[in-house]
């Protein structure tokens, strides 16, 4: 449909937009930005912001989220989702648990025990997703009421809480001479892990590759079924790992543990820039956008905000997310004059 | 007399594409006026104008003469234009009489929906067209045919001043041609005006009264059909002498590279037996949706087979695995560039180097590096019009475009190359490009299977001809042998002409 | 002749369809069969609860079961006119709770308001809420995941601030207000009866009415619902705006079953709407399904609810069944979409 010319006409210079441009433009530097004034602002007005004691409580807080906001980056870049992390958390809190009670104690092995269950549950995810091919939306809503289901049948309304206290202290111990905890450092590391995998390997290009255009990507060459089978297998370990941190950090396995923070974890997705529909966004604005909703939620609290009044601020901040970036276009787009053919609405693979 | 409908000085671009520049048009009343011009001559983004669609950049269109702007399909519906596009828009889910009748279903009181009248009035129209499809059923699992039956019948269904057609007839029989031409007549004799787009010219001749050609984006000429002859429009159309287009080499055949044996897909295609050398440029010809693409799709693996194998250079290729077969040394260009060639949103250096990421990564790791200096080498042997290569591929043009796809597959540097509609949708400079290209890998030593609706394309590159009719192989016709009259007679499953 | 396709005349790629009239009456029957699916489920969950113990369908029981079906239902409703427009509401949970709040607030501030006064500004309120998420999916072109996602959080947020921790009682509502939470028509419950009115009215409208089929349009195929001239925008809005006004509705009627009432009336309720209606077999992707299944899906995950005690089985079962029970309501209907497309391409297949 489109006509060809041999040139490309109507771009006269070889460099992009300006530099100034280019970084406002992206998302990521709008999100680093906005922390780096929340935090300036709140420091100068709130007492108790700034101090090492409240980023200690930050780093706890944003620990769990962050864990299992990795690999729904690349999930959600991908173009899937899986709205299933939370109940997987409780139930690896509640089978944790349930094994400490019924006298397994070797730390290693509730671990490694924990680690294979949420490793098990995403594989149960991706079995209906890529073999059934079933749409993600639908299916982990199901799992999300048959893990956290299964957590209650496991534990019931019981609460198992007489772990060793060196577990419990040291899963929220800080690194020697600070009072960040040292638990950051497994994140930070895990961080680093699923950043080079996105941004420095094959298999990052081809998420991207799939999130934007699935059915091209497997005349590429790229495995669409395989690859995103595997994100859901690590997102159930890694939400299973934020389990095991949940269990020691409240000293207490409960079938309800972390309920709703699904919509935490992808509400911080979204604001950090990654797309709904795939394709689009990366690691380094959801690690921006995760410390900026935990920053500012503590930071509100201590200026006396209501705990639960702060819910409208991450709701403004994940519309004004979409809705910003698309008004802007849409009168840029205006400006110009040039109405852009009936946009197209993905349609769901 | 005013015309019903006309464009005057019409530009349209998307991105860095001009699609129209310049374009004209005039219909009047009681005429079937045709439009015709290559892929890629801007006739799909005029008929989007004049549907609604899009709004043109610069230039007016003119309903009675009087400018008007369509803001929405639905403002030039109200104007009375009907479009039948050439890929069906119809609701999967919604029965055949909503599809045609939504929005304007009949109503009883209450301003209900009359379910009894709507299913009548579609058996009427299904029987001006001579056609049974139940009123009733899903249009999902409707026959790409009745498909294009149905949008015929929405079309007639509002008493339309202007009837566009666009390629209306790709997918029917001959029966549902006539039945529909007998219906268009009609329509034109009771005062309508039809634009009429096609490929095919004793369709343009028998129905049509005046000739419009475009050429890239532009308006060339428009005349009385009694003043022309199809060679007359073919050279208006093409804009240079066709002989000089196809400058295939002769090569000696060397070893078999691909062997296909009994390739069975149910309900796509039937025993497929064939072999392509090194060397060869082979065609695989026949009528659109005979198979063809499905056979290539499969051979690749991106779609499984029920039954048959596969060989590359003498080794057996493992079904539905396109990693495996990229391997092995196959390359698949597909008929459907923005959906399956290419990933649009990515940049012309992601695209150009997607089936080669795990090669260019240096212990699992890519930098960036690698990629860029290969997509940058590429992107210059192809010659590859582009700003930078980190644009999106969706800025090019669709020459360049199809550039980027053989960029991504020639650096695999693979042994057998399949090419599905090699030169679809792309100007004529950039077609002579690719054949020399294809020539030239031939004469390299590669396997070539060109998968091509265009006859003469056919003719002037293959070493030989395969014709598929209805999902079964029926013809292999060496090149010294193959005219239009052999590969038609077999296309359309007329055996005994063939070979 | 550059561009000619190679084809002639007289062939026929695709021969008539012999299988187009069974093919039809196929569809008609998978359409039919799901939502009898579901009911028969339903019955045969009913029956076999009722063998183990004969006080199930006791008119009390029967009476709790309606009961707290009615809140469920009425958003299952207002879901699946969303979903069948492929897009979701999330938001629905926070809009009951800050329609039940506002209710709560009414009567203690202005303790002579007239009961269906209430009705109207609890569903005012909610249209408006639903008019906020349509206007910015319709008019900004944003995710409605992404949007109801942030407004669920949003409409909380107001009624956590609103509440400040407050709890409205009984004591603080009309007793006539109760009464209507609790009283029964012939042994059916009065909510239910609302719930019944707004299932009738709404089916009606999307099988009978323009406006209505062109929400399945617009959730099949939302490029051809533009290029045919639908007023997509438009729809979405006024679909969004439906699921709103459902959702304040049902927020007065927890009110008048609950009578107390804080700001964490009908938290976390908006993923088990989702799931009745996906279980009462409206497509996530839309365009297909309908309210009746949604509010069948609705009673049935109720039941589920109430029948497991009976049955001796732990509630802590409750969940993980349901969470079983969409899984295979999915795996159904994808089951049967397979073999419908398979009949209906039906003819096509050559060879032997």
């Amino acid at each position: 449909m489109a006509t060809d010319t041999l040139v490309t006409p109507a771009r006269t210079a070889k460099a992009g937009p300006p530099a100034w441009r280019r970084l406002f433009g992206s998302w990521d530097a709008v999100l680093i930005l906005a922390l780096l004034v929340v935090v300036l602002v709140a420091s100068a007005t709130i007492e108790g912001v700034g101090s090492p004691r409240f980023y200690r409580f930050v780093a706890l807080e944003a620990i769990p989220i962050a864990l299992i906001a990795l690999p729904m980056t690349l999930v959600i870049i991908t173009g899937e989702i899986d709205l299933s992390v939370a109940s997987t958390v409780g139930l690896t809190c509640s089978v944790l648990g349930q094994l400490w009670y019924l006298g397994v104690t070797s730390l290693p092995l509730l671990i490694l025990l924990s680690l294979l269950l949420g490793a098990v549950l995403g594989a149960v995810n991706g079995v209906f997703i890529t073999v059934f091919g079933l749409p993600s939306l639908a299916v982990t809503i199901g799992t999300l009421a048959l893990y956290r289901g299964l957590a209650y049948v496991v534990l019931g309304d019981r609460a198992i809480a007489d772990y060793p206290p060196t577990w419990t202290q040291n899963a929220v111990a800080p690194i020697p001479g600070t009072v960040i905890p040292w638990f950051v450092l497994v994140l930070a590391a895990l961080a680093v892990v699923f950043g080079v995998l996105l941004y420095a390997t094959p298999i990052g290009r081809s998420l991207y590759a799939i999130g934007n255009n699935a059915e091209a990507s497997n005349f590429a060459g790229i495995s669409v079924l395989r690859t995103k089978f595997w994100l859901f297998v690590a997102t159930g370990a890694m939400a299973a790992l934020a389990g095991v941190f949940w269990t020691f950090r409240f000293a207490s396995a409960r079938a309800d543990n972390a309920t709703g923070l699904e919509l935490a974890v992808v509400a911080a997705v979204l604001l950090g820039g990654v797309s709904i529909f795939g394709g689009r966004g990366g690691l380094v604005g959801v690690i921006a956008a995760v410390a900026l909703l935990g920053i500012l939620r503590n930071a509100l609290q201590l200026a006396d905000v209501p705990a639960n009044a702060l819910t409208i601020v991450t709701g403004t901040l994940l519309i004004l997310s979409v809705v910003g970036p698309n008004l802007v276009r849409m009168a840029r787009e205006r400006l110009r004059r040039r109405r852009p053919a009936t946009t197209l609405e993905r349609k769901p693979s | 007399m005013l015309p019903v409908l006309a464009l005057e000085g019409v530009d349209k671009s998307f991105g860095a594409v001009a699609a129209l520049r310049d374009a004209r048009l005039e219909l009047y009343a009681g005429e079937a006026h045709a439009l015709v011009g290559e892929n890629g001559a801007g006739k799909s983004t005029l008929v989007k104008i004049l549907a609604g669609v899009h709004g043109p950049d610069t230039g007016s269109v003119l309903l009675d003469g009087q400018p008007v702007a369509f803001g929405s399909p639905a403002d030039a519906r109200a104007a009375g234009i009907a479009v039948i596009y050439q890929e069906p828009t119809l609701f999967p889910d919604l029965s055949v009489a909503e599809n045609i009748f939504m929005g304007r279903q009949p109503l009883k009181g209450l301003r209900r929906i009359d379910a009894a009248a709507m299913r009548e009035r579609t058996n009427e129209l299904f029987a001006r067209l001579g056609v049974r499809i139940d009123p009733d059923r899903p249009a999902r699992g409707l026959s790409i045919a009745d498909q294009q039956l149905v949008e015929i019948a929405k079309a007639l269904s509002f008493d339309a001043r202007v009837l566009v057609m666009d390629e209306p007839t790709a997918a029917l029989s001959g029966v549902e041609v006539d039945r529909l031409f007998a219906v268009a007549r009609s329509l034109r004799d009771n005062g309508a005006a039809i634009l009429f787009i096609s490929h095919r010219f004793d369709e343009v001749f028998s129905l049509c009264q005046r000739v419009t050609v475009m050429r890239d984006g532009r308006w060339i000429a428009t005349d009385e059909i009694g003043n022309l002859t199809v060679d007359g429009v073919v050279r208006t159309m093409v804009g240079r002498d066709i002989s000089a287009l196809f400058p295939k080499m002769a090569t000696e055949p060397g070893e078999v590279r691909l062997q296909v044996d009994g390739l069975t897909r149910h309900g796509y295609f039937d025993d497929v037996s064939f072999t392509v050398r090194g060397g060869e440029i082979v065609a695989l010809a026949g009528l659109v949706g005979a198979g063809r693409s499905e056979v290539a799709r499969a051979i690749f693996g991106v779609d499984r087979y029920d039954a048959g194998q596969v060989r590359v250079d003498g080794r057996p290729l493992r079904p539905g695995a396109p990693p495996a077969a990229i391997d092995a040394g196959l390359a698949l260009v597909p008929e459907d560039r923005r959906q399956q060639g290419l990933v649009m949103e990515l940049s012309i250096e992601r695209n150009a180097t997607l089936p080669r990421r795990w090669a260019l990564s240096r212990l699992g790791l890519l930098f960036g590096g690698g990629e860029r200096r290969s997509a940058a080498e590429w992107a210059k042997r192809l010659q590859v019009k582009a700003a930078r290569n980190t644009d999106p591929v969706s800025t090019l043009s669709g020459g360049n475009q199809q550039k980027v796809v053989l960029a991504k597959w020639l650096s695999t540097a693979p042994r057998v190359l399949m090419i599905d509609e090699p030169t679809r949708g792309i100007d004529v400079g950039t077609k002579s490009e690719v054949h020399r290209l294809l020539s030239q890998l031939a004469s390299e030593g590669v396997a070539v299977l060109m998968v091509s609706s265009e006859l003469p394309e056919v003719l002037g590159m293959a070493d030989r001809v395969l014709v598929m009719h209805e999902g079964r192989l029926v013809a292999d016709i060496p090149r010294d042998q193959a005219d239009e009259e052999s590969v038609m007679f077999a296309a359309t499953g007329q055996r005994g002409a063939a070979a | 002749m550059t561009t000619a396709d190679v084809r002639s005349r007289p062939a026929a790629p695709n021969g008539p369809e012999p299988k187009a009239e069974s093919g039809a009456r196929l569809a008609h029957r998978l359409f039919v069969v799901r939502e009898l699916g579901i009911l028969l489920a339903l019955v045969l969950l009913v029956a076999v609860t009722f063998g183990v113990n004969q006080r199930f369908l006791s008119a009390q029981n029967i009476k709790d079961l309606l009961l707290s079906s009615t809140i469920l239902a009425i958003l299952a409703v207002g879901q699946a006119i969303v979903i069948i427009t492929r897009n979701v509401d999330l938001s629905v949970g926070s809009i009951l709770g800050l329609s039940a709040f506002a209710t709560g607030a009414l009567f203690v501030d202005n303790p002579g308001t007239p009961i269906p006064v209430a009705i109207l500004i609890g569903v005012a309120l909610g249209a408006l809420c639903g008019a906020v998420n349509g206007g910015l999916i319709a008019a900004a072109r944003v995710p409605a995941l992404v949007v109801t996602l942030g407004t669920l959080y949003v409409f909380r947020g107001i009624d956590y601030t609103w509440a400040t921790g407050r709890q409205i009682n009984a004591a603080d509502m009309p007793r006539e207000f109760l009464r209507m939470g609790n009283a029964t028509v012939l042994g059916v419950p009065v909510l239910a009866l609302f719930a019944v009115a707004v299932l009738v009215a709404a089916g009606f409208l999307l099988k009978n009415y323009r406006s209505g089929r062109e929400l399945y349009a617009i959730g099949s195929d939302p490029d051809a619902a533009r290029l045919s001239g639908i007023a997509v925008g438009r729809r979405v809005f006024f679909a969004f705006m439906a699921s709103g006004a459902l959702a304040g509705l049902a927020g007065v009627l927890y009110a008048a079953r609950f009578g107390t009432l804080d700001a964490n009336a009908g938290l976390g309720i908006e993923l088990n709407v989702v799931a009745a209606v996906v279980v009462g077999g409206v497509a996530i992707f839309g365009g297909s399904g309908s309210v009746y299944g949604a509010a069948l899906g609705a009673v049935l995950l109720t039941t589920i609810g109430s029948a497991l005690p009976v049955l001796g089985v732990t509630p802590f079962w409750q969940r993980a069944a349901v969470g079983a029970l969409i899984l295979a309501a999915i795996g159904l209907d994808r089951a049967l979409a397979v073999r419908m497309a398979r009949r209906l391409r039906g003819g096509k297949t050559r060879g032997n």
